[in-house]
Protein backbone atom coordinates (compact mmCIF):
# COMPACT_ATOMS: atom_id res chain seq x y z
CA UNK A 1 0.00 0.00 0.00
CA UNK A 2 2.77 2.44 0.86
CA UNK A 3 5.34 2.20 -1.89
CA UNK A 4 7.27 4.27 -4.41
CA UNK A 5 6.55 2.49 -7.69
CA UNK A 6 8.23 5.10 -9.91
CA UNK A 7 11.32 5.90 -7.84
CA UNK A 8 13.73 3.51 -9.52
CA UNK A 9 14.55 4.04 -13.20
CA UNK A 10 17.10 5.15 -15.74
CA UNK A 11 15.20 7.91 -17.57
CA UNK A 12 16.68 11.42 -17.91
CA UNK A 13 14.23 12.57 -15.23
CA UNK A 14 15.29 9.87 -12.78
CA UNK A 15 18.87 11.04 -13.15
CA UNK A 16 18.18 14.72 -12.38
CA UNK A 17 19.20 16.05 -9.01
CA UNK A 18 16.28 16.10 -6.53
CA UNK A 19 16.92 19.80 -5.74
CA UNK A 20 16.37 20.74 -9.39
CA UNK A 21 13.22 18.67 -9.56
CA UNK A 22 11.83 20.14 -6.33
CA UNK A 23 12.36 23.72 -7.57
CA UNK A 24 10.71 22.88 -10.90
CA UNK A 25 7.81 21.17 -9.14
CA UNK A 26 7.22 24.17 -6.87
CA UNK A 27 7.37 26.66 -9.75
CA UNK A 28 4.97 24.66 -11.90
CA UNK A 29 2.58 24.10 -8.96
CA UNK A 30 2.49 27.81 -8.11
CA UNK A 31 1.90 28.75 -11.76
CA UNK A 32 -0.96 26.31 -12.29
CA UNK A 33 -2.56 26.72 -8.86
CA UNK A 34 -2.86 30.48 -9.23
CA UNK A 35 -4.03 30.71 -12.85
CA UNK A 36 -7.62 31.32 -13.91
CA UNK A 37 -6.98 30.70 -17.56
CA UNK A 38 -7.78 27.48 -19.39
CA UNK A 39 -4.98 28.23 -21.87
CA UNK A 40 -2.26 28.38 -19.21
CA UNK A 41 -3.63 25.31 -17.42
CA UNK A 42 -3.81 23.37 -20.69
CA UNK A 43 -0.28 24.47 -21.68
CA UNK A 44 1.03 23.33 -18.30
CA UNK A 45 -0.93 20.10 -18.79
CA UNK A 46 0.96 19.46 -22.03
CA UNK A 47 4.23 20.20 -20.24
CA UNK A 48 3.29 17.77 -17.45
CA UNK A 49 2.38 15.04 -19.96
CA UNK A 50 5.71 15.64 -21.68
CA UNK A 51 7.52 15.20 -18.36
CA UNK A 52 5.65 11.93 -17.71
CA UNK A 53 6.66 10.70 -21.19
CA UNK A 54 10.30 11.67 -20.63
CA UNK A 55 10.25 9.87 -17.31
CA UNK A 56 8.95 6.78 -19.13
CA UNK A 57 6.41 5.96 -16.43
CA UNK A 58 3.99 3.05 -16.93
CA UNK A 59 0.55 4.36 -17.95
CA UNK A 60 -1.77 2.28 -15.75
CA UNK A 61 -0.16 3.02 -12.36
CA UNK A 62 -0.03 6.72 -13.24
CA UNK A 63 -3.75 6.67 -14.03
CA UNK A 64 -4.39 4.90 -10.73
CA UNK A 65 -2.50 7.72 -8.98
CA UNK A 66 -4.72 10.26 -10.73
CA UNK A 67 -7.81 8.49 -9.41
CA UNK A 68 -7.06 9.70 -5.87
CA UNK A 69 -7.00 13.31 -7.08
CA UNK A 70 -10.28 12.94 -8.87
CA UNK A 71 -12.23 11.81 -5.81
CA UNK A 72 -12.24 15.47 -4.76
CA UNK A 73 -12.97 16.79 -8.25
CA UNK A 74 -15.84 14.30 -8.53
CA UNK A 75 -17.25 15.80 -5.34
CA UNK A 76 -17.03 19.24 -7.00
CA UNK A 77 -18.68 17.96 -10.21
CA UNK A 78 -21.54 16.58 -8.11
CA UNK A 79 -22.10 19.80 -6.17
CA UNK A 80 -20.92 22.82 -8.21
CA UNK A 81 -23.21 22.59 -11.28
CA UNK A 82 -26.24 22.31 -8.99
CA UNK A 83 -25.31 24.92 -6.40
CA UNK A 84 -23.09 27.54 -8.07
CA UNK A 85 -25.93 29.74 -9.34
CA UNK A 86 -25.72 32.35 -12.07
CA UNK A 87 -26.67 31.59 -15.65
CA UNK A 88 -28.14 28.11 -16.03
CA UNK A 89 -28.57 25.61 -18.79
CA UNK A 90 -31.22 22.89 -18.73
CA UNK A 91 -30.48 19.25 -19.18
CA UNK A 92 -33.17 16.60 -18.64
CA UNK A 93 -35.05 19.04 -16.45
CA UNK A 94 -32.05 19.81 -14.23
CA UNK A 95 -30.95 23.44 -14.03
CA UNK A 96 -27.15 23.33 -14.28
CA UNK A 97 -25.06 26.42 -13.63
CA UNK A 98 -22.79 27.26 -16.57
CA UNK A 99 -20.15 28.96 -14.44
CA UNK A 100 -20.32 26.04 -12.00
CA UNK A 101 -19.50 23.63 -14.81
CA UNK A 102 -16.74 25.94 -16.03
CA UNK A 103 -15.18 26.14 -12.56
CA UNK A 104 -15.39 22.37 -12.05
CA UNK A 105 -13.75 21.79 -15.43
CA UNK A 106 -10.97 24.29 -14.71
CA UNK A 107 -10.28 22.77 -11.28
CA UNK A 108 -10.22 19.26 -12.75
CA UNK A 109 -7.72 20.35 -15.39
CA UNK A 110 -5.53 22.14 -12.84
CA UNK A 111 -5.58 19.33 -10.26
CA UNK A 112 -4.71 16.66 -12.80
CA UNK A 113 -1.97 18.77 -14.36
CA UNK A 114 -0.32 19.32 -10.99
CA UNK A 115 -0.68 15.67 -10.00
CA UNK A 116 0.92 14.55 -13.28
CA UNK A 117 3.76 17.04 -12.90
CA UNK A 118 4.43 15.96 -9.30
CA UNK A 119 4.36 12.29 -10.30
CA UNK A 120 6.89 12.92 -13.07
CA UNK A 121 9.13 15.20 -11.02
CA UNK A 122 8.95 13.98 -7.43
CA UNK A 123 7.91 10.33 -7.63
CA UNK A 124 10.99 9.67 -9.78
CA UNK A 125 13.20 10.30 -6.75
CA UNK A 126 13.23 8.24 -3.59
CA UNK A 127 11.75 10.01 -0.59
CA UNK A 128 15.11 9.72 1.14
CA UNK A 129 16.83 11.73 -1.60
CA UNK A 130 13.94 14.22 -1.65
CA UNK A 131 14.42 14.73 2.09
CA UNK A 132 18.09 15.59 1.58
CA UNK A 133 17.15 17.66 -1.48
CA UNK A 134 14.75 19.73 0.62
CA UNK A 135 17.55 20.41 3.07
CA UNK A 136 19.67 21.44 0.10
CA UNK A 137 17.20 24.14 -0.92
CA UNK A 138 16.99 25.68 2.53
CA UNK A 139 14.25 23.84 4.44
CA UNK A 140 15.20 23.73 8.17
CA UNK A 141 17.37 20.68 8.94
CA UNK A 142 15.18 19.68 11.89
CA UNK A 143 12.12 19.47 9.68
CA UNK A 144 14.04 17.40 7.14
CA UNK A 145 15.27 15.16 9.95
CA UNK A 146 11.69 14.58 11.10
CA UNK A 147 10.65 13.89 7.50
CA UNK A 148 13.44 11.38 6.89
CA UNK A 149 12.96 9.60 10.22
CA UNK A 150 9.18 9.51 9.89
CA UNK A 151 9.63 7.96 6.47
CA UNK A 152 12.24 5.51 7.75
CA UNK A 153 10.01 4.19 10.54
CA UNK A 154 6.68 4.36 8.71
CA UNK A 155 7.01 0.83 7.42
CA UNK A 156 8.24 -0.54 10.74
CA UNK A 157 5.34 0.96 12.63
CA UNK A 158 2.82 -0.03 9.99
CA UNK A 159 4.06 -3.60 10.25
CA UNK A 160 3.78 -3.44 14.03
CA UNK A 161 0.15 -2.37 13.74
CA UNK A 162 -0.52 -5.10 11.20
CA UNK A 163 1.04 -7.69 13.51
CA UNK A 164 -1.26 -6.64 16.37
CA UNK A 165 -4.21 -6.62 14.00
CA UNK A 166 -3.39 -10.09 12.68
CA UNK A 167 -3.13 -11.40 16.22
CA UNK A 168 -6.57 -9.97 16.98
CA UNK A 169 -8.06 -11.50 13.83
CA UNK A 170 -6.59 -14.90 14.71
CA UNK A 171 -8.40 -14.65 18.03
CA UNK A 172 -11.68 -14.23 16.18
CA UNK A 173 -11.91 -10.42 15.90
CA UNK A 174 -14.26 -9.27 13.12
CA UNK A 175 -14.62 -5.54 12.46
CA UNK A 176 -18.26 -4.42 12.55
CA UNK A 177 -20.07 -1.20 13.33
CA UNK A 178 -20.20 -1.64 17.11
CA UNK A 179 -18.58 -0.42 20.29
CA UNK A 180 -16.48 -3.55 20.69
CA UNK A 181 -14.83 -2.97 17.29
CA UNK A 182 -14.15 0.68 18.03
CA UNK A 183 -12.63 -0.20 21.39
CA UNK A 184 -10.49 -2.98 19.97
CA UNK A 185 -9.14 -0.88 17.10
CA UNK A 186 -8.43 1.98 19.54
CA UNK A 187 -6.48 -0.34 21.79
CA UNK A 188 -4.55 -1.80 18.85
CA UNK A 189 -3.53 1.69 17.76
CA UNK A 190 -2.78 2.81 21.33
CA UNK A 191 -0.47 -0.20 21.67
CA UNK A 192 1.19 0.85 18.40
CA UNK A 193 1.74 4.31 19.92
CA UNK A 194 3.32 2.76 23.02
CA UNK A 195 5.64 0.68 20.84
CA UNK A 196 6.59 3.72 18.73
CA UNK A 197 7.27 5.72 21.88
CA UNK A 198 9.58 3.08 23.30
CA UNK A 199 11.24 2.47 19.96
CA UNK A 200 11.96 6.21 19.69
CA UNK A 201 13.80 6.09 23.04
CA UNK A 202 15.88 3.10 21.95
CA UNK A 203 16.73 4.53 18.53
CA UNK A 204 17.67 7.86 20.07
CA UNK A 205 19.94 6.16 22.60
CA UNK A 206 21.52 4.03 19.88
CA UNK A 207 22.17 7.11 17.76
CA UNK A 208 23.67 9.00 20.71
CA UNK A 209 26.07 6.09 21.17
CA UNK A 210 27.13 6.56 17.55
CA UNK A 211 27.82 10.24 18.10
CA UNK A 212 24.58 11.74 16.80
CA UNK A 213 24.46 15.50 17.32
CA UNK A 214 21.26 16.34 15.45
CA UNK A 215 22.67 16.40 11.95
CA UNK A 216 22.55 13.69 9.31
CA UNK A 217 25.50 13.55 6.94
CA UNK A 218 25.36 12.40 3.36
CA UNK A 219 28.05 9.94 2.36
CA UNK A 220 28.01 11.23 -1.19
CA UNK A 221 27.22 14.91 -1.56
CA UNK A 222 25.77 15.12 -5.08
CA UNK A 223 26.99 17.93 -7.32
CA UNK A 224 24.79 19.61 -9.89
CA UNK A 225 25.93 18.68 -13.40
CA UNK A 226 25.34 20.77 -16.57
CA UNK A 227 22.36 18.59 -17.53
CA UNK A 228 20.69 19.59 -14.24
CA UNK A 229 21.16 23.29 -14.97
CA UNK A 230 19.92 22.80 -18.53
CA UNK A 231 16.82 20.97 -17.31
CA UNK A 232 16.09 23.61 -14.67
CA UNK A 233 16.59 26.46 -17.14
CA UNK A 234 14.33 24.96 -19.80
CA UNK A 235 11.58 24.12 -17.29
CA UNK A 236 11.69 27.58 -15.75
CA UNK A 237 11.67 29.13 -19.24
CA UNK A 238 8.59 27.07 -20.13
CA UNK A 239 6.89 28.19 -16.90
CA UNK A 240 7.85 31.80 -17.61
CA UNK A 241 6.42 31.52 -21.12
CA UNK A 242 3.15 30.15 -19.78
CA UNK A 243 2.99 32.88 -17.14
CA UNK A 244 3.39 35.67 -19.74
CA UNK A 245 0.76 33.91 -21.86
CA UNK A 246 -1.59 34.18 -18.91
CA UNK A 247 -0.84 37.87 -18.37
CA UNK A 248 -1.52 39.03 -21.93
CA UNK B 1 -10.67 16.53 4.07
CA UNK B 2 -7.73 17.08 1.74
CA UNK B 3 -8.25 19.89 -0.71
CA UNK B 4 -6.73 19.15 -4.09
CA UNK B 5 -4.29 21.53 -5.70
CA UNK B 6 -5.85 24.03 -8.07
CA UNK B 7 -9.05 24.69 -6.11
CA UNK B 8 -8.15 27.54 -3.79
CA UNK B 9 -7.45 31.16 -4.62
CA UNK B 10 -4.10 32.88 -4.19
CA UNK B 11 -4.85 34.89 -1.03
CA UNK B 12 -6.20 31.81 0.81
CA UNK B 13 -3.16 29.74 -0.20
CA UNK B 14 -0.78 32.51 0.83
CA UNK B 15 -2.49 33.30 4.14
CA UNK B 16 -2.76 29.74 5.38
CA UNK B 17 0.69 28.93 4.00
CA UNK B 18 2.19 31.77 6.05
CA UNK B 19 0.29 30.56 9.14
CA UNK B 20 1.65 27.05 8.61
CA UNK B 21 5.21 28.36 8.34
CA UNK B 22 4.80 30.25 11.62
CA UNK B 23 3.18 27.27 13.37
CA UNK B 24 5.86 24.89 12.15
CA UNK B 25 8.61 27.28 13.22
CA UNK B 26 7.15 27.48 16.74
CA UNK B 27 6.68 23.70 16.78
CA UNK B 28 10.26 23.07 15.71
CA UNK B 29 11.60 25.49 18.30
CA UNK B 30 9.66 23.67 21.05
CA UNK B 31 11.20 20.28 20.29
CA UNK B 32 14.59 19.87 21.82
CA UNK B 33 17.24 17.60 20.41
CA UNK B 34 16.24 14.71 22.70
CA UNK B 35 12.65 14.85 21.52
CA UNK B 36 13.16 14.98 17.73
CA UNK B 37 13.14 11.21 17.38
CA UNK B 38 9.94 10.88 19.41
CA UNK B 39 8.16 13.50 17.30
CA UNK B 40 9.26 11.67 14.15
CA UNK B 41 8.12 8.26 15.35
CA UNK B 42 4.79 9.60 16.59
CA UNK B 43 4.36 11.25 13.19
CA UNK B 44 4.86 7.83 11.59
CA UNK B 45 2.32 6.37 14.00
CA UNK B 46 -0.23 9.03 13.07
CA UNK B 47 0.43 8.37 9.41
CA UNK B 48 -0.34 4.71 10.12
CA UNK B 49 -3.56 5.81 11.87
CA UNK B 50 -4.73 7.31 8.59
CA UNK B 51 -4.44 3.85 7.04
CA UNK B 52 -6.73 2.28 9.67
CA UNK B 53 -10.27 1.91 8.44
CA UNK B 54 -13.08 2.03 10.95
CA UNK B 55 -16.26 0.29 9.80
CA UNK B 56 -19.28 2.56 9.69
CA UNK B 57 -22.48 0.98 8.44
CA UNK B 58 -21.95 -0.27 4.91
CA UNK B 59 -18.76 1.73 4.35
CA UNK B 60 -15.77 2.75 6.40
CA UNK B 61 -13.93 5.91 7.40
CA UNK B 62 -10.26 6.30 8.10
CA UNK B 63 -8.86 7.69 11.33
CA UNK B 64 -7.28 11.15 11.54
CA UNK B 65 -6.55 11.45 15.28
CA UNK B 66 -5.33 15.02 14.97
CA UNK B 67 -6.92 15.78 18.34
CA UNK B 68 -4.79 13.09 19.98
CA UNK B 69 -1.72 14.39 18.14
CA UNK B 70 -2.37 17.83 19.61
CA UNK B 71 -2.97 16.43 23.11
CA UNK B 72 0.33 14.55 23.08
CA UNK B 73 2.62 16.84 21.09
CA UNK B 74 1.22 20.35 21.68
CA UNK B 75 2.88 22.80 19.29
CA UNK B 76 5.06 20.05 17.85
CA UNK B 77 1.90 18.67 16.22
CA UNK B 78 2.48 21.29 13.51
CA UNK B 79 5.70 19.80 12.07
CA UNK B 80 4.42 16.25 12.70
CA UNK B 81 1.21 16.85 10.74
CA UNK B 82 3.08 18.75 8.02
CA UNK B 83 5.45 15.83 7.51
CA UNK B 84 2.64 13.25 7.57
CA UNK B 85 0.65 15.23 4.98
CA UNK B 86 3.73 15.72 2.78
CA UNK B 87 4.33 11.97 2.82
CA UNK B 88 0.67 11.38 1.97
CA UNK B 89 0.98 13.81 -0.93
CA UNK B 90 4.06 11.98 -2.18
CA UNK B 91 2.68 8.46 -1.72
CA UNK B 92 -0.96 8.87 -2.62
CA UNK B 93 -1.19 12.18 -4.50
CA UNK B 94 -3.51 13.62 -1.84
CA UNK B 95 -3.16 17.37 -2.25
CA UNK B 96 -0.15 19.09 -3.76
CA UNK B 97 2.79 21.20 -2.72
CA UNK B 98 1.21 24.63 -2.51
CA UNK B 99 -2.06 23.47 -0.96
CA UNK B 100 0.02 21.56 1.61
CA UNK B 101 0.24 24.80 3.61
CA UNK B 102 -3.53 25.13 3.69
CA UNK B 103 -4.16 21.46 4.44
CA UNK B 104 -1.58 21.51 7.24
CA UNK B 105 -3.03 24.65 8.78
CA UNK B 106 -6.58 23.27 8.58
CA UNK B 107 -5.58 20.07 10.35
CA UNK B 108 -2.85 21.24 12.72
CA UNK B 109 -4.25 24.52 14.04
CA UNK B 110 -7.35 22.89 15.62
CA UNK B 111 -5.17 20.03 16.86
CA UNK B 112 -2.76 22.40 18.63
CA UNK B 113 -5.60 24.54 20.00
CA UNK B 114 -7.46 21.49 21.36
CA UNK B 115 -4.25 20.12 22.80
CA UNK B 116 -3.27 23.31 24.58
CA UNK B 117 -6.75 24.12 25.90
CA UNK B 118 -7.88 20.64 26.91
CA UNK B 119 -4.70 19.09 28.24
CA UNK B 120 -4.88 20.65 31.73
CA UNK B 121 -8.26 18.90 32.14
CA UNK B 122 -6.61 15.47 31.89
CA UNK B 123 -5.14 15.94 35.38
CA UNK B 124 -8.46 16.67 37.12
CA UNK B 125 -11.34 14.32 37.93
CA UNK B 126 -12.16 11.27 35.84
CA UNK B 127 -15.28 12.84 34.38
CA UNK B 128 -13.46 15.99 33.32
CA UNK B 129 -10.80 13.80 31.73
CA UNK B 130 -13.42 11.83 29.82
CA UNK B 131 -15.09 15.01 28.59
CA UNK B 132 -11.80 16.63 27.63
CA UNK B 133 -10.49 13.68 25.60
CA UNK B 134 -13.80 13.20 23.80
CA UNK B 135 -13.91 16.91 23.03
CA UNK B 136 -10.31 16.86 21.77
CA UNK B 137 -11.22 14.24 19.16
CA UNK B 138 -14.57 15.79 18.32
CA UNK B 139 -13.60 19.46 18.18
CA UNK B 140 -10.36 18.97 16.27
CA UNK B 141 -12.28 17.35 13.40
CA UNK B 142 -15.14 19.84 13.69
CA UNK B 143 -12.85 22.85 13.43
CA UNK B 144 -10.73 21.21 10.73
CA UNK B 145 -13.86 20.64 8.65
CA UNK B 146 -14.93 24.21 9.38
CA UNK B 147 -11.55 25.64 8.34
CA UNK B 148 -11.56 23.50 5.19
CA UNK B 149 -15.05 24.77 4.39
CA UNK B 150 -13.94 28.32 5.11
CA UNK B 151 -10.93 28.04 2.78
CA UNK B 152 -13.25 26.84 0.01
CA UNK B 153 -15.76 29.57 0.73
CA UNK B 154 -13.17 32.37 0.84
CA UNK B 155 -11.73 31.19 -2.46
CA UNK B 156 -15.03 31.36 -4.30
CA UNK B 157 -18.45 32.07 -2.81
CA UNK B 158 -19.93 29.62 -5.32
CA UNK B 159 -18.22 26.88 -3.34
CA UNK B 160 -20.16 27.62 -0.14
CA UNK B 161 -22.79 24.92 -0.72
CA UNK B 162 -20.07 22.36 -1.35
CA UNK B 163 -18.41 23.61 1.85
CA UNK B 164 -21.63 23.10 3.87
CA UNK B 165 -22.00 19.55 2.56
CA UNK B 166 -18.38 18.91 3.52
CA UNK B 167 -18.93 19.95 7.16
CA UNK B 168 -22.16 17.97 7.52
CA UNK B 169 -20.67 14.83 6.00
CA UNK B 170 -17.96 14.94 8.66
CA UNK B 171 -20.41 14.79 11.60
CA UNK B 172 -20.24 10.99 12.06
CA UNK B 173 -16.44 11.17 11.78
CA UNK B 174 -16.35 13.74 14.60
CA UNK B 175 -18.30 11.41 16.89
CA UNK B 176 -16.11 8.42 16.02
CA UNK B 177 -12.91 10.42 16.49
CA UNK B 178 -14.14 11.64 19.87
CA UNK B 179 -14.86 8.11 21.05
CA UNK B 180 -11.66 6.62 19.67
CA UNK B 181 -9.53 9.40 21.18
CA UNK B 182 -11.20 8.69 24.53
CA UNK B 183 -10.46 4.93 24.36
CA UNK B 184 -6.86 5.54 23.30
CA UNK B 185 -6.16 8.02 26.11
CA UNK B 186 -7.68 5.67 28.70
CA UNK B 187 -5.46 2.88 27.37
CA UNK B 188 -2.34 5.06 27.40
CA UNK B 189 -3.01 6.19 30.97
CA UNK B 190 -3.07 2.56 32.07
CA UNK B 191 -0.14 1.31 29.96
CA UNK B 192 2.32 4.19 29.41
CA UNK B 193 1.13 7.38 31.06
CA UNK B 194 4.36 9.28 30.36
CA UNK B 195 3.34 9.61 26.68
CA UNK B 196 0.72 12.10 27.81
CA UNK B 197 3.38 14.05 29.70
CA UNK B 198 5.39 14.51 26.52
CA UNK B 199 6.07 18.20 27.04
CA UNK B 200 6.86 18.23 30.73
CA UNK B 201 10.55 18.94 31.35
CA UNK B 202 10.84 16.16 33.92
CA UNK B 203 10.09 13.63 31.24
CA UNK B 204 13.34 13.54 29.31
CA UNK B 205 14.70 10.16 30.30
CA UNK B 206 17.56 10.25 27.86
CA UNK B 207 21.21 9.62 28.44
CA UNK B 208 22.75 12.95 27.57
Amino acid sequence: MIDEPFAIGESPLHRRDPRVKIITAITLTVLVALTDSFVVAAGAGVLALLLVLVAGLPILPVLRHLLAVNVFTLFLWLTLPLTYGGETTHLHGLALSVSGIRLAALITLKSNTIALALTALLSTSTIASLGHGLEGIGIPPRLCFILLTTYRYLFVIHQEYQRLHRAAVMRGFVARTNLHTYKTLSHLFAMTLVKSWNRAQRVHQAMLLRGFTGKLFLLRQPLLIPADYLFLASCLAACGGLATLGLC
Amino acid sequence: MHISEGVLSGPVLLGSGAATIIGTAIGLRKVNHERLMTVALLASAFFVASLIHIPLGPGSVHLLLTGLTGLILGWSAFPAILVALLLQALFFQYGGLLVLGTNTFNMAAPAVACGLILRPWLKRTKSSRTTATFLAGFCSIFFSALLTALSLRLSDTGLSQAAKILVLSHLPIMLIEGGITLFIVEFLLRVQPDILDFNSPANTNDLS
